[in-house]
């Protein structure tokens, strides 16, 4: 199952829990998992980035998440 | 860390190819271009840093000879709230709202009408015969003040954003955040020393030296054109749509030349105003901004207010930390106190933190991004705590660093873990750097500091051309800033093994080349130019297609190396190479023009640390501080193009530096900004610094084909706390808000 981790201020969207574990193969069908469980959430994690395994998503969209894959949504980051 | 790589190209110096255009003066910038019979717009501005506008006519102006337009708020459409994607600047209703004020003037400077004229001065008489009424309201100019519960609001339909559940009551506080791993309090039980201080920064403007300008024209068809030195034509073309509510299709954006922007230019002030008025005037209209109006009417950073608790043993190793962080929105929600927060302790491994952020509005200018936008604020204040931490342990500031220093698998504090990373690297590389290993100079201190930024990707778009003498064109869509051109030229060379020379970059306009994020967030040489490079490699496809074709062979017996199409090894064929101007020679017959493209949505973006360290010296008599040396070393991962990104970080550390010394937004009690041009605002001149010492270290990005990590931002985060920390050696006197200009420490000396 990957590890799934959302920041502070995505908690209001996800009743609060912080962290949950789900079996997805990609970034996609975690989207889809997430807004199964809490509907709604799509809207505020599709304005986030995401690290997947490391590597931070600006626009995710099929990348592969493994049974032992850590998942981070996190602000999107600008820059000057 | 990976191994370094030989490349024929990358890692080059070659001239720039703007650089004769620049120096001789044929370049073309935001002002320089005209068209036949085109008017002159300029700006009415709010003389109040808060009122209400009850009412704006400008029919006594537009009855006036060689008045042709004159618009206010009420010429706008609503638009709705959104999101711009990408680099927006915020919302795009408060953008529209700063672009041109509605009901309410937020800021001394802000936007209240315009006009277009047949000249520069029969605008500004018109300017003079608008009629504006307004109710004066008080100005809320300090963070703090603006966060207390009875204090003026800017907006009464602000409620604080991020909090478990609505507010009862509206703020200026436009949102919090927290980050937060670990028990706190466990951690500082475990300290040996601790250290806590607050420190403040007053806003700071980029500074770029070109205004912002721009020159309009809307055609018989209601279709638009527009002229403009901006960070992303895409981006304003986009927001001039919504702002005007029209298509994006009925917008072609040119970008310009541009004199500098470091973040300030990825946002629209003048261009839909332009718009606007060449539609009511139908004649083209240029606008171009003064100095003043720079300062006073776009985007400085956020002033802030950061306090810092940090907790550390005696070997170092750092238990606890937590800061507090106010940063200044100005007018408009938007401050950068989310990266902020997500920078401060992202240079080290800390097991227990706490961050709070708050985005503050204040009767101020909209911020708008500046290099590393909310870094340098939040890092000075920890970078700044560090070194006294190492003063109280007696320890190596290096070494301290050393010892909490994130590496690949650290868990950074905004979440994931980092892939391979350049931290420590650049750590060992300060250590044993002469600058470093000489002595201190007689009576200088040595400041010591970190800098990051996380770097980001987004969208890109190229287009490579084969001439028919094999020449090769470079198209993409992001205005060179830093010198991308050249590092495009690079790659493509490299890629498609072709020597530099012969290859051409242009910057397209939104009509001739595909959609291209800003020039922003250190994204362009890494995304960018990973476009340029799949370009290339869809070109050396089709090449070898060719070739194969040509030769009577199927694809995979045929090779690109060293800019031709071989056989394969172990192909027995008695055929000559065919090289790209032979190929494109041949193309009328082997399936017409070779044209490679490429567009992406980058992801990976590697970021990117440094160390700066610098000697300085204070007078004690005036309080200037006079910078003896100055030495940044950072990871670019791999430096395309090793001059420009050396001087990135010279500029980076000037700009840093003249943050550090110098720069305030100096308001008076109304509000009314009275440093407004480069006389009383004081940015480093050539005279004001060394020759900045650089030294690249090379960590390569895996997610490039070549191992680039984004270089433009990271820069200026570590200069502030450097600055600081070398006064406090050479003085023995810790001053913790900057600037460290004399008047500061005069006092601070003073008070000794």
């Amino acid at each position: 199952m990957a590890k799934v981790v959302f920041p502070d201020h995505l908690l209001t969207h996800t009743g609060g829990e912080r962290e949950i574990e789900v079996a997805v193969a990609n970034y996609r069908d975690l989207l889809v998992a997430l807004e199964a469980r809490w509907p709604g959430v799509r809207e505020p994690l599709n304005k986030a980035a995401v690290a997947i395994d490391g590597q931070i998503y600006q626009d995710a969209f099929l990348e592969p998440i493994g049974a032992d894959s850590e998942v981070f949504f996190m602000s999107r980051i600008e820059g000057g | 860390m990976a191994e370094a790589v030989d490349y024929r190209y990358v890692g080059t110096r070659p001239v720039r190819p703007d650089g004769v255009d620049k120096v001789t003066g044929r370049a073309q910038f935001g002002a320089d271009q005209n068209l036949p019979n085109m008017l002159h717009g300029r700006v009415l501005r709010s003389p109040h840093a808060h009122a209400r506008i009850k009412k704006v006519d400008v029919s006594k102006a537009l009855a006036m000879d060689g008045i042709h337009a004159a618009v206010s708020g009420a010429d706008f459409p609503a638009v709705a709230s959104g999101e711009i994607g990408g680099e927006g600047g915020g919302d795009v209703a408060d953008i529209a709202c700063n672009i041109m004020a509605r009901d309410k003037a937020l800021y001394h400077g802000h936007a209240v009408a315009a006009v277009a004229a047949t000249s520069v001065e029969i605008a500004e008489r018109a300017l003079e015969a608008i009629e504006v009424e307004y109710e004066a309201l008080p100005p809320v100019l300090d963070v703090l003040e603006a966060m207390a519960p009875d204090a003026t609001l800017l907006d009464e339909n602000c409620f604080t954003k991020n909090l478990p559940e609505k507010p009862d009551k509206p703020s200026n506080i436009a949102s919090v955040m927290v980050l937060a791993r670990g028990d706190l309090e466990a951690g500082f039980e475990q300290a040996d020393v601790v250290v806590e201080g607050e420190y403040r920064i007053p806003m700071a403007h980029q500074g770029y030296i070109e205004p912002h300008a721009c020159t309009a024209t809307v055609n018989e068809e209601g279709k638009a054109t527009v002229w403009c030195c901006t960070q992303g034509h895409f981006e304003f073309r986009a927001m001039t749509s919504k702002i005007l509510n029209w298509k994006i299709g009925d917008l072609k954006f040119v970008a310009s030349e541009i004199g500098g922007g470091f973040g300030g230019k990825t946002v629209v002030y003048l261009e839909p105003v332009a718009v606007m008025l060449s539609k009511h005037a139908g004649r083209p209209v240029k606008m171009v901004m003064s100095r003043e109006e720079v300062f006073r009417a776009t985007g400085p950073t956020s002033g802030s207010v950061c306090r810092v608790k940090v907790g550390a043993q005696k070997d170092g190793k750092i238990t606890a930390a937590k800061a507090w962080l106010a940063y200044e929105a100005g007018a408009f929600a938007g401050a950068p106190v989310m990266p902020g927060a997500m920078s401060i302790f992202a240079p080290y491994e800390i097991e227990n933190f706490l961050v709070e952020g708050h985005d503050v509005l204040v009767n101020k200018p909209k911020v708008a991004a500046y290099r590393a936008p909310g870094a340098p604020q939040a890092m000075h204040a920890f970078e700044v705590a560090l070194d006294d931490i190492a003063r109280q342990i007696g320890m190596d500031p290096l070494d301290l660093r050393m010892a909490n220093a994130a590496d690949e698998g650290t868990q950074a504090p905004y979440g994931p873990k980092f892939p391979a990373i350049g931290f420590k690297a650049c750590l060992e590389a300060a250590k044993k750097h002469p600058n470093y290993t000489k002595p201190v100079p007689e009576g200088a201190g040595r400041g010591v500091a970190a800098g990051f930024w996380f770097n980001i990707g987004m969208q890109s778009s190229a287009e490579v051309r084969i001439n028919e003498d094999g020449t090769v064109i470079v198209m993409e869509g992001s205005p060179d800033i830093g010198g991308s051109r050249a590092s495009m030229g690079l790659m493509a060379a490299e890629t498609l093994g072709v020597p530099y020379e012969q290859i051409k970059t242009y910057v397209g306009d939104t009509e001739s080349t595909g959609f291209c994020n800003v020039t922003g967030g250190s994204r362009t040489t890494f995304a960018t130019g990973l476009a340029v490079v799949q370009a290339c490699e869809d070109i050396i496809a089709q090449c070898k297609s060719r070739a194969a074709a040509t030769w009577s062979m199927d694809e995979d017996q045929v090779e690109w190396e060293d800019g031709q199409a071989v056989p394969a090894p172990g192909v027995n064929a008695d055929v000559k190479p065919l090289s790209l101007a032979d190929i494109a020679a041949s193309a009328p017959k082997t399936g017409g023009p070779i044209l490679g493209r490429a567009s992406l949505n980058a992801q990976g973006a590697g970021a990117s640390f440094s160390v700066n360290f610098a000697d300085l010296k204070v007078d004690p008599e005036t309080g200037a501080v006079e910078v003896l040396s100055f030495t940044g070393i950072q990871d670019a991962g791999k430096a395309i193009h090793p001059a420009y990104v050396e001087g990135q970080m010279q500029g980076g550390a000037a700009q840093g530096l003249g943050w550090a010394l110098n720069e305030e937004y100096i308001y008076d009690a109304n509000g009314v900004m009275e440093n407004a041009g480069f006389l009383d605002y004081r940015v480093p001149v050539a005279s004001d610094l060394p020759m900045i010492d650089t030294e690249i270290v090379e960590v390569p990005n895996p997610s490039h084909p070549y191992g680039v990590r984004g270089v433009g931002e990271t820069p200026i985060v570590a200069p502030l706390a450097v600055a600081a920390n070398a006064v406090r050696d050479a003085t023995g006197t810790r001053i913790n808000d900057l600037p460290l200009s004399p008047p500061r420490i005069l006092a601070a000396l003073g008070d000794d």
